[in-house]
């Protein structure tokens, strides 16, 4: 055959380490996410904003005061009502008229309305279905029962305890690490796939004699890589800052994050394997990531949501990732415990990447 | 043929077939690349030249006929020819925010064999951008990237399509260079293009396609000769109409005539000869010269007595 002579071969270095496949395209991969700030910013500051902002936004404090637009009759308009609730610290008075008092309870600037008529008998007005009202009128109608000398049958007292761990803040994170999960896995593949598939380099690639397993390892790799810095830079802001409490082991922790990342990888490899514009994966990847943000109990418990779909929500790759997170952290899980949300993702990680093998597109 | 002797050839394709749904980009096209031979795919934009390329990489299904290269076949060598040819695609990408450098050390891990980076950087002269990022690059210099990436596995067998379209001349001729260089080293080049100058300059030999058939093929100087025409005139009158073009075929020295757009195109054996005629005929017809031209017949002209048309008309 036509294999060239020795003296036609240009000396060659010796192949190191470095020269291997795998690693180059590992380093093509980091190099390509390094020297793209906006990607950077969306994967590490973005969720460290958000849980900072929704953190101080729901801090807990202390609920046990009560802000009451009073509405006096004409008549009563010098009575003692107001002089009763003002003695108690927990309760604020602002006298308003009827309108007034309304409107201030519509926007959410008043828990209550306290309606006083010419006998000096009190309605209170609220929405039932509003926490914060409840409490107030428990409270307001407690002060003022007080305040004109009701005496109490048992005595008691009060005892606070603010225990970490149950907060909103402790709730937040590992849900948002779930999250932050998601977006990074689907959009790092969905995303890097199709561009590589527009500029016709897929196309280029194969045509050498790249392996196509290889390729694919090298987008795990690179995505344990940048996962590992997530889940640090996410539950460590929420540590040090919100004081979160970290009772599980951290190697399951780390375990859990990166079987879910894997799944949700798996869902970007899907994405990403046959769309051909940015602006299809944008869709595709919103289409499969909005309805989990929204079921998956990041922001709030998904057990809120009607029995009927709780066998649905279940099942979703998000809702095992952050109950299995949240178990970690929260209650201190064991591995063991979280068996049946680990198998749900193990089960998310087959299904995905044997379709998107069979689905992918080179050309 | 097998004029390259006993070496077997680059590239044999025989009874080339390719639809893409109605539409029928390769009809039945043979070809035949010598050893260490550069041969040219020259045809106008559509003519099949880019699908009959792609299939001989590997990247495109045929419908029906044979492809075999340097012995081997995809369907039962796919490995190994992807291990001994390079190619570089129309309007590939290389990534923006990798340096060149970067680049080719990624393609170099895909061979057995492969150059060193500082050896093809040497070779497509971009020494001085090995560091720098790909979007700072020239149009040229992208297009030499690409050629390296196709140089980095040290292939016997090169592919180049469509390698200098939209380059400006200098950055042309630079192109040329770097494939005047790999042809020198012993290998075979196939290379499309729709610069008549380019296959002219670079090609040992060129196959003419046109509707995804070849109608011509030969080395330059023989497709030329073919036409019976060494010079070409070109003329325009304002009072065309009294010009016939049987009358203008008759004259001394005159092969052959044609109208295309408001210009008459003759081809002639012999300058001397047909100019003074020419000239007495428009005389005698009372049609003033408002442009005159002539030029050596090229491989365009020799396109557009076969078919008809321009090889640039989109």
């Amino acid at each position: 055959m036509s294999e060239p002579t020795n003296e036609t071969r240009t000396p060659r270095t010796p192949r190191t380490w470095r020269d291997a496949q795998l690693v180059q395209m590992c380093l093509v991969r980091f190099r390509e996410f390094l020297r793209e700030p906006e990607a950077l910013f969306w994967v590490f500051v973005f969720p460290v904003l958000l849980t900072a902002g929704l953190g101080l936004a729901f801090r807990s404090k202390p609920d046990d005061t009560a802000i009451v637009a009073l509405v006096s009759s004409p008549a009563r308009a010098n009575g003692g009502t107001a002089a009763l609730l003002a003695q108690s610290k927990r309760v604020v008075v602002k006298p308003m008229t009827v309108d007034s008092a309304l409107e201030a309870l519509r926007n959410s600037k008043v828990a209550l309305i306290a309606i006083e008529d010419a006998a000096g008998k009190i309605t209170y007005r609220y929405d039932p279905a509003r926490d914060e009202s409840r409490t107030a009128r428990l409270i307001v109608d407690d002060a003022l029962q007080h305040a004109a000398g009701r005496v109490e049958p048992i005595a008691t007292t009060d005892d606070y305890v603010t225990a970490l761990g149950s907060r909103y803040v402790d709730f937040l994170v590992p849900g948002l690490l779930g999250m932050n999960l998601l977006g990074s896995g689907v959009w790092g593949l969905g995303f890097a796939l199709v561009d590589l598939r527009r500029k016709r380099l897929l196309k280029r690639l194969i045509a050498t004699p790249m392996s196509r397993p290889v390729f694919f390892v090298s987008f795990l790799v690179s995505r344990l890589f940048w996962l590992s810095l997530e889940v640090v830079a996410l539950v460590g802001f929420g540590v040090l800052v919100f004081h979160v409490p970290l009772h599980g082991s951290l190697p399951s922790l780390f375990f859990i994050a990166v079987f879910g990342a894997l799944s949700f990888s798996g869902l970007g490899l899907i994405v990403g394997s046959r769309a051909k514009t940015v602006e299809a994966v944008s869709g595709l990847a919103n289409a499969i990531m909005l309805p989990m943000w929204v079921l998956s109990g990041t922001f709030f418990s998904a057990s809120h949501f009607p029995d009927v779909m709780q066998p649905f929500v279940r099942m979703l790759p998000l809702t095992a990732v952050n109950d299995a997170l949240r178990a970690n952290m929260l209650q201190g899980a064991t591995l063991s415990a979280v068996v049946p949300q680990l198998s749900v993702i193990a089960f998310w990680i087959v299904v995905c990447y044997a379709s998107a093998l069979k689905l992918f597109r080179w050309k | 043929m097998q004029a390259m002797g006993h070496a077997p050839a680059a590239l044999v394709v025989r009874g080339l077939r390719k639809s893409y749904g109605k539409v029928i980009a390769v009809d039945g096209l043979d070809l035949e690349v010598g050893a260490q031979e550069c041969f040219g795919l020259l045809g106008p934009n559509g003519a099949g030249k880019t699908t009959t390329i792609e299939i001989c990489e590997g990247l495109v299904d045929r419908d029906a006929g044979d492809v075999e290269m340097l012995g081997r076949t995809w369907d039962r060598d796919a490995k190994a020819l992807r291990q001994r040819i390079g190619i570089s695609l129309q309007e590939t990408q290389l990534s923006d925010k990798l340096t060149v450098r970067e680049t080719l050390a990624l393609f170099r891990s895909f061979y057995e064999h492969p150059h060193d980076v500082s050896h093809v950087l040497g070779l497509v002269q971009l020494e001085e951008k090995a560091g720098a990022r790909i979007n700072t690059l020239s149009g040229g210099q992208k297009q030499r990237l690409a050629v390296a990436c196709a140089l980095i596995g040290d292939p016997e067998l090169l592919f180049l399509d469509e390698p200098t379209t939209g380059l400006d001349p200098q950055s042309r001729r630079q192109m040329w260079d770097v494939i005047d260089k790999f042809r020198a080293s012993g290998h075979s080049i196939v290379l499309t293009t729709h610069y008549m100058d380019e296959a002219e300059r670079l090609c040992d030999r060129i196959a003419i396609v046109d509707h995804g058939k070849v109608i011509a093929r030969g080395t330059p100087a023989e497709l030329i000769a073919s036409l019976g025409a060494e010079q070409m005139i070109e003329f325009a009158s304002d009072d065309a109409a009294k010009l016939e073009l049987g009358e203008l075929r008759r004259l001394e020295g005159v092969i052959d005539a044609r109208l295309d757009a408001g210009t008459y195109s003759l081809q002639a054996k012999e300058l001397h000869r047909a100019v003074p005629s020419l000239l007495a005929y428009l005389a005698s017809r009372g049609a003033p010269l408002t442009e005159l031209k002539t030029h050596s017949a090229t491989l365009e002209d020799v396109f557009v007595s076969l078919t008809g048309r321009h090889l640039r008309d989109e």
